[in-house]
């Protein structure tokens, strides 16, 4: 019985840490920069992509047995990738709407299905498979009830890798404090010389980089395919929503917090009615708490 | 201009109502219908975020809400009396307490159309009290889009799961498929889309209209005023959610079928690109640009599935980005500018101070928070 | 007016005179799974399932069965549509060790389902799963070393050795593609438009109600072999087959149901258990 608990204890830090994976872009462009970008979860697509697309090189050039070790060149890849494509997603299109949240809703939406409709063009409707290393399959045998699998491992430490990556970045490079100065005070930024329009688009090819990372990562989970950003985004959203606009460690306690809840209703009741209860839990917080786990303390409130 | 306008409008659904019955075929003729009760919930939309600047992305809960509950109706007529099918193979002996009423029409209408404004009011009002506006808003509304989609395939004995409510064969007695019934029933649909139109252009006109603007672009100054913004918020948001659960009921006889598709997330976001392609703020731009946008989406689809989709998406981001005024908007603006100064050419949502340039609707009722890390 | 020809498998307990149902009800595909799990000494189950009417149906049935012919059922569970989370179904199959798992999941949940047993240890050879939604297209998705060694049942598989088979799936691979697999619903679309072909060429006629009428015992030698419409039902009798799955993603083929093809029987008229499922 104690096994079933710590069965649960290691499945709620699985999916929390996926939850995080997913999520801490959607932090940074939603809670740094007030954007909301629907189409965070057609850039996860895109990062899974990019990690078939390597497999199938590594195949050609290793032949089949090596596809594996594509996956490795996958995973910074697909952040690049991703970040480029934010990038130029930010130059062309969301820095035009920058005082108009709402319109970011609609115009990034409207990106997503484009992203969504390249790939199925491209790759085709059905999923695709994305060839992983040997040393990542398979689980490490604790007790003989008790395993817990490379994959899911492997995933925690990215997700813990791309927190402490955001965090390095944002208090101890030197780019990092301009992006924190261009996001608490635009206006002085801008008469201290710094290039806020350079900042920003660094910043959301950032939160986009992070999205396809998590993209590459989740391939040992999950399904890849045209359709997957769906999946996804409504679920970051929560996450960040809950955690506090704005806040990263409230987005690491809201993935916290929904991946145990997800994983405790899970198991006691069946995956249907589990999601619908977090859910409505979330909802139900908000209305207690509407700015989140933690707020942001301003002069407004 | 006014006596002008309700000239037009009163031609214009003459025209809907008696003569493109005789010139559309009928196959045609009903997907005009089933785009008329999209241009209700469109109504709707355009009242909460042209007006109110409230942005939801959940309507089609109260859609797909109403398109159930008279579907309810319809499945009970055509069980004539027996167990619906659905109900038999998921295993339920007799009817559940709750779908009983529903073999009564009145009762299924007029609970089409209270139950979502009910529950509209009620989730405005709490919503609201809790300071969940703007984008908070619109990400609940979503989330509660994507809840309602997952207990209805889930309650498969009651709702009948991922296939809805299908098989239905009359109304009121007579065959739903009939030519006639269905002239009939496009008709009755136009008229009520005349009538809640010219309601909500009053509305939009009155106090009420007027207060919701003033809502949506300086909420402290209304608070001041004393007014009490939540109750405001908490009424249009159940307005909203009544006309959508109207054009669901009249939805769901001329499309024959609901399924949870209806309450879905991708259903409530199309919704919002009708009123924005139409003209947010205009409410005619809410009814044409429902008729537009699926009349397009029916002609491309047909013949370009593909391409449809790189369309869509890149209607949204024209939209936003070139046009985010919309069809109506955008027009209205265009015949202003060829008649300057005069007065009164306007509908009051387009126009939050009268004499200054008009900036955008943006839909955002308070700034937004100062962000830090 | 018009007829719909349907070829996917489904759940039965249904005869609607517009459609003709190409391919299989449940006798032709999840109740012979059933029979031979329960002859290889699979008894103990735990059905696994998408949260729609097809599953919910396919596990009523299965319960059925399993409790007239001497199984168990261990559990009996759903996740929502597109649901991409299974740690916590995969720690219920552990901790419920059934024999096998009977699996009618659908769309994406199947590639996050086997990806994710793999990852916690169970495969083919500890955890055996029959899948009546995974085909040739999608196990390339799913990754073949996830899936390997796993059960199917279905009608038609690639690997069939006919005549009719080769020149199909050689025409279809020129057609889309050399590496385009074919599975059972591609093959059961190509033979429902040869078997409504053949019923108007009966009929003289294009005419509804006339090729209805001239549909009974209309055959075709489709690549899956002979296939027969049956005019009662608005089905095919044909064989059910069980494929395992190989390292290339090809199926081998481990049984049939025999040299004469299946009557199809949408309201599991010919069970002893089925008058209790078919009633509701």
């Amino acid at each position: 019985m104690s096994n079933l608990v710590l069965q649960a204890i290691f499945n709620g830090l699985s999916v929390a840490s996926i939850l995080l994976l997913v999520a801490i872009g959607l932090a940074i462009t939603f809670g740094l920069m007030n954007v909301i970008n629907m189409a965070h979860g057609q850039f996860i697509m895109v990062g899974g992509y990019v990690a078939y697309v390597c497999g199938a090189m590594a195949a050609l050039v290793l032949g089949p047995a090596g596809a594996g070790n594509g996956y490795l060149i996958a995973l910074p890849t697909s952040f690049v990738v991703a970040a480029g494509l934010g990038w130029l997603l930010e130059r062309g299109l969301i820095r035009f709407l920058y005082k108009r949240q709402l319109d970011t809703l609609l115009a990034t939406w409207g990106v997503g299905l484009i992203l969504e409709q390249a790939a199925k063009n491209i790759f085709g409707a059905p999923n695709v498979n994305v060839d992983v290393p040997e040393w990542l399959t398979g689980s490490l045998p604790l007790t003989e009830d008790l395993s817990l699998s490379y994959a899911r491992l492997f995933i925690m430490a990215m997700a813990g890798v791309a927190l402490c990556g955001v965090g390095w970045y944002l208090f101890r490079t030197k780019t990092g404090r301009l992006v924190r100065a261009v996001m608490q005070n635009r206006a002085m930024a801008d008469c201290l010389g710094v290039r806020t329009d350079r900042i920003d688009a660094t910043t959301f090819a950032l939160g986009t980089g992070l999205a396809g990372l998590a993209g590459a990562a989740l391939c040992l989970l999950g399904p890849v395919g045209p359709f997957i950003g769906t999946d996804y985004i409504v679920q970051a959203f929560m996450v960040v929503v809950l955690g506090g606009v704005g806040q990263l460690a409230g987005t690491v306690g809201a993935a916290a917090a929904i991946g145990g809840l997800d994983s405790v209703f899970n198991l006691a009741f069946s995956v249907s009615i589990g999601q619908v209860i977090v859910f409505a839990l979330v909802v139900a917080f908000l209305q207690w708490r509407p700015a989140g786990f933690l707020r942001v303390r301003t002069r407004s409130g | 201009m006014r006596r002008a306008g309700v000239v037009a409008g009163g031609l214009v659904v003459l025209v809907f109502v008696f003569v493109l019955p005789v010139v559309l075929d009928p196959f045609r003729l009903n997907l005009l219908g089933k785009y008329l009760c999209f241009a209700l919930v469109a109504l709707g939309l355009d009242l909460l975020w042209g007006y109110a600047g409230q942005l939801s992305l959940g309507q089609s809960v109260f859609f797909g809400l109403g398109a159930y509950l008279f579907g309810m109706y319809l499945k009970l007529e055509s069980s004539g009396g027996k167990l619906p099918d659905f109900m038999s193979w998921s295993g339920l002996t007799q009817l559940p307490a709750f779908w009983q009423p529903f073999s009564s029409p009145v009762v299924a209408l007029v609970g089409a159309i209270l139950i979502p404004g009910v529950l509209g009011t009620a989730l405005g009002y709490l919503l609201s009290r809790s300071g969940i506006v703007g984008v908070y808003f619109a990400i609940v509304t979503q989330a509660l889009a994507f809840i309602a989609t997952t207990l209805f395939i889930g309650q498969q004995p009651f709702t009948g799961g991922t296939n809805g409510l299908t098989n239905f064969s009359t109304i009121f007695g007579l065959p739903l498929r009939d030519a006639e019934v269905q002239v009939r029933m496009f008709q009755v649909t136009a008229m009520v889309l005349a009538v809640c139109l010219a309601f909500t252009l009053w509305l939009a006109r009155s106090r009420f209209g007027r207060l919701l603007v003033a809502l949506r672009d300086d909420e402290q100054r209304v608070r001041f005023s004393g007014y009490n913004p939540t109750l405001l918020r908490a009424l249009v948001f159940g307005l909203s959610a009544a006309l959508a659960g109207l054009g669901g009921a009249l939805f769901v006889p001329q499309v024959g079928i609901v399924n949870p598709d209806s309450l879905g997330i991708i259903l409530g976001i199309q919704m919002v690109i009708w009123v924005a392609v139409g003209g947010r703020g205009t409410l005619i731009g809410a009814v044409v640009g429902a008729i537009v946008v699926n009349a397009a989406q029916t002609a491309v689809s047909e013949s370009l599935p593909d391409l449809w989709q790189y369309g869509i998406g890149a209607l949204f981001v024209a939209t936003v980005l070139l046009f985010p005024q919309g069809l109506v908007g955008g027009s209205l603006s265009l015949w202003e500018r060829l008649n300057q100064g005069v007065r009164g050419a306007s509908l009051p949502g387009r126009h939050p101070h009268p004499r200054s340039a008009p900036p955008l609707p943006e839909g955002e009722a308070v700034p937004s928070k100062e962000v830090a890390v | 007016m018009a007829l719909l020809y349907y070829p996917v498998q489904y759940e039965g307990l249904e005869a609607s005179k517009n459609i003709f149902y190409i391919a299989a009800p449940p006798n032709q595909q999840i109740i012979p799974g059933v029979t031979y799990l329960l002859q290889k000494g699979l008894k103990n189950m735990y059905l696994l399932g998408s949260d729609y009417v097809f599953p919910r149906t396919a596990n009523k049935i299965i319960k059925a069965q399993l409790q007239a012919e001497g199984g168990t059922t261990v559990a009996e569970d759903y996740t929502p549509l597109g649901n991409t989370d299974y740690s916590a179904v995969v720690s219920k199959i552990k901790a419920a060790k059934p024999d096998v798992v009977y699996n009618t999941l659908n769309g994406d949940s199947n590639v996050a389902f086997f990806k994710q047993m793999k990852a916690a240890g169970l495969s083919a050879d500890n955890m055996p799963v029959m899948s009546v939604s995974v085909a040739e297209v999608e196990v390339a998705g799913i990754g073949i070393d996830n899936f390997k060694n796993q059960l199917t049942a279905w009608n038609y598989f690639q690997t069939i050795k006919s005549d009719a088979n080769t020149k199909f799936v050689a025409s279809y691979q020129t057609r889309y593609g050399a590496k385009e697999v074919t599975d059972d619903p591609i093959e059961h679309a190509y033979s429902a438009v040869y078997l409504w072909a053949k019923s108007a060429e009966k009929a003289k006629s294009i005419d509804v109600d006339k090729v209805r009428a001239a549909s009974n015992g209309v055959s075709f030698e489709s690549p899956q072999g002979l296939i027969t419409l049956d005019g009662e039902t608005q089905h095919i009798f044909q064989k059910a087959m069980i494929g395992k799955a190989g390292v290339d993603g090809q199926f081998e083929v481990v049984w049939d149901s025999g040299a004469d093809p299946l009557k199809p029987d949408p309201y599991l008229k010919t069970y002893s258990w089925g008058a209790s499922v078919a009633a509701g």
